[in-house]
């Protein structure tokens, strides 16, 4: 902690705040607020805790992108995930999945129904619960970006090469590079720049956001630490006040340009690109990770004979429009009255890094 | 005596009896008020009585810091002592599953049986069930504790004002990330241990400040959270908190950080939040830091006029944001 405490040093943090404000300033007044996406949900947790946004100029807004695991997976997986459930199978899971709204229900209403749900801290432990009661079947919900995937796929590894013959996967792992640039091509969602993940990017590395840099958008890599979520937007300040677009790592203590090789190289061997559903993203080309066709094995789906479903999400919930950074949680007529952390009708609402449970624990505390 | 508990040590036969006059009676049948009838006859005290129950079911029921009997003392006085009141008298009901250890149901006694020693509290009556293996998660306990107020102590919601200050007697969350790690048998070492305590000298220390002293509550299940929550919510108040002020002990910082939980939601055994008049908050501080149960004591806020029912927290960085109450389940995060 005490190492920690150095990136939460409140003088520091005064005179970041102090750049901000001093850029922001010379920011010319004809253009409207600077609209800066955070991507990443542990970015949005980051910012809402520390009270980040009262720290802000009134011209420099932080948008929560669609980077929390938990708010971007499609209803029909749960429903996949419920019925697997309901056929007999345990399901093992990060826990804030347990509350996000299928269809019709939550693994956290099918567990009070009797099934068995368990809630695991690291994928390893879908190992120890499977080998605990051999006889039956164990679905390990395999979600998240490309932080989350390599532990997975190691585990992956483990039941494949050591003979787990009772658990599998069931796979929505999604793809940060691809959503950003589906956001780029909306034109209903303005950014000037993105605040690029932290863990993300550790993996597949800073030059995945070259591209974006290259059609004019300031990308800049920030930790999650108070004072890296400063520093970041400064220096996406910084870029626009000089006219530029460059990638740039400001967290280069963990992230490295090219990434993690081994990680990546473990990826690539149990998984491939296919087309992803996105929570009020839509379909997205080459979006998400599914297992290769020659480990169908430990694919869930294929063992259960159940491909993933469409589903359907509330049609009264705007998640969609959050995750797009097109309107704030507080615009979504269900925010705060129907939907609460408590009772969650989107997923926005369910993770503790979802944009609208953010929001609604933390908002700008002007007392 | 056999190794672990059966069913019929509940059937009201023999094997019952021989628990009972072995294991409880032995322990707690020592003092004039003699020997555990259904009913325990008191003594009138005189003064107006503090009366609370509460029923203990912590998994696993030993963990670093304390176990089930421990807490289950403690929780119960620590509710009539931040009421205002000295704890007297404890019933303590015993659920067993079939199979416990009696290694370990001794170990819970003989913590039931030093705490209340600690305490000054006494064992008056009780009540022993068993059921069946499955039906419970080793042993349940349930409470009763009755308390004598103190004279000269009005404490409650009510009586807080604009310009009090509120103060947390220690670390923040210890016991919940404690049992956490234990429950799901985290790697971490060191591990957090658990803060549960009694907290009645506390209490007690500062009753010569009257009518100063406006508010206690132990922060157990919601943690500091939903303490502040309580004291301000239906009133024109608002309670703004210092996050560098908060207490907390390093290794259950990290453990909360590692899982995503909010300290300020996590409950605490052995600590006592406290609002007191701003005039008398340093002489507070001073008295608990003298005492080993307060050594940890702070400032951590301020009750401020303002937008009713608000908890703000003022971030290290400079930063502010609403506090919110938990939301229930704490579930730990994806990444």
């Amino acid at each position: 902690m005490i190492y920690l405490n150095g990136f939460r040093d409140p003088l520091a943090a005064a005179a970041l705040r102090a750049r901000i404000a001093d850029s922001a300033s010379r920011l010319s007044a004809e253009r409207g607020p600077v609209r800066l996406m955070e991507v990443c949900g542990s970015h949005t947790m980051a910012i809402a805790r520390s009270g980040i946004k009262a720290m802000l100029p009134s011209n420099v807004e932080l948008i929560s992108g669609p980077g929390c695991p938990v708010c971007v997976t499609a209803p029909g997986y749960v429903d996949t995930a419920v019925e697997m459930a309901r056929r007999g199978a345990a399901i093992v899971t990060f826990g804030d999945m347990v509350r996000v709204p299928g269809t019709s229900t939550t693994l956290a209403k099918e567990r009070a129904r009797g099934a068995t749900v368990h809630v695991c801290y690291s994928p390893a432990e879908a190992i120890a619960h499977a080998q605990n009661e051999p006889d039956r079947e164990h679905v390990f919900l395999a979600i998240g970006f490309e932080t989350t995937a390599p532990a997975v796929t190691a585990v992956m590894h483990q039941a494949a090469t050591h003979g787990i013959p009772n658990l599998s996967f069931l796979t929505a792992f999604k793809l940060v590079p691809p959503a950003l640039q589906a956001l780029m091509n909306d034109p209903d969602v303005a950014l000037d720049a993105f605040l690029c993940p932290a863990h993300v990017s550790a993996i597949i590395g800073a030059d995945a956001y070259r591209p974006f840099a290259a059609q004019g958008t300031p990308c800049v890599v920030a930790g999650f630490e108070p004072l890296d979520i400063l520093d970041g937007v400064e220096a996406i300040l910084r870029q626009m006040l000089d006219g530029r677009s460059f990638v740039e790592n400001r967290y280069s203590r963990v992230v490295k340009d090219g990434g993690n090789a081994r990680a990546q190289e473990l990826m690539a061997r149990y998984l491939r690109p296919i087309d992803a559903s996105w929570r009020g993203l839509g379909t997205i080309p080459e979006s998400g990770l599914g297992l290769r066709p020659e480990f169908s094995t430990i694919d869930a789906e294929v063992r259960f004979g159940l491909p993933q479903r469409e589903g359907k999400p509330n049609p009264k919930c705007l998640c969609g429009d959050v995750l797009k950074g097109k309107i704030r949680p507080a615009q979504c007529p269900l925010f705060g009255t129907v939907c609460t952390p408590i009772q969650p009708m989107g997923p926005c609402m369910v993770s503790s890094e979802g944009s609208c449970a953010a929001e609604y624990r933390y908002a700008k505390g002007a007392a | 005596m056999s190794a672990a508990i059966q069913l019929a040590h509940g059937g009201g036969g023999a094997l019952m009896r021989e628990l009972i006059d072995a294991e409880i009676r032995a322990r707690f049948a020592d003092d004039a008020l003699a020997p555990l009838p259904d009913a325990a006859i008191l003594p009138s005290p005189g003064s107006r009585l503090a009366f609370t129950t509460d029923a203990f079911v912590v998994s696993p029921f030993e963990f670093p810091g304390g176990d089930i009997g421990r807490l289950a003392v403690c929780g119960t006085a620590n509710d009539l002592s931040v009421a205002g009141a000295i704890p007297r008298y404890l019933s303590v009901a015993l659920i067993l599953e079939e199979g416990l250890s009696f290694a370990a149901l001794r170990r819970v006694l003989d913590s039931i049986q030093a705490t209340a020693a600690e305490i000054g509290m006494r064992v008056v009556t009780g009540d022993t069930k068993v059921v069946p293996r499955g039906q419970a998660d080793g042993l349940y306990i349930t409470t009763t504790g009755i308390g004598e107020l103190i004279d000269g102590l009005r404490l409650g919601p009510e009586h807080v004002r604009t310009g009090d200050r509120v103060i947390v007697s220690g670390n923040l969350g210890d016991h919940g990330m404690a049992v956490m790690c234990a429950r799901e048998s985290l790697p971490v070492h060191p591990a957090p241990k658990s803060d549960v305590a009694p907290v009645h000298p506390l209490v007690e220390a500062v009753a010569s400040f009257g009518d100063a002293v406006r508010f206690m509550r132990d922060p157990t299940r919601g943690g500091l959270a939903s303490v502040a929550h309580e004291i301000v919510e239906g009133r024109p108040l608002a309670i703004e908190l210092d996050e560098s002020a908060l207490p907390v002990a390093p290794t259950t910082q990290s453990v909360a950080e590692i899982l995503g939980m909010e300290l300020m939601h996590v409950a605490c055994e052995g600590r006592v939040v406290a609002v007191v008049d701003n005039t008398v908050a340093d002489e507070v501080i001073a008295t608990w830091r003298n005492m080993p149960q307060g050594r940890g004591a702070r400032v951590i806020g301020d009750v401020v006029d303002g937008k009713s029912g608000r908890v703000v927290l003022r971030t290290r960085i400079g930063g502010q944001r609403f506090v919110d109450r938990p939301s229930g389940e704490l579930l730990p995060r994806i990444c």
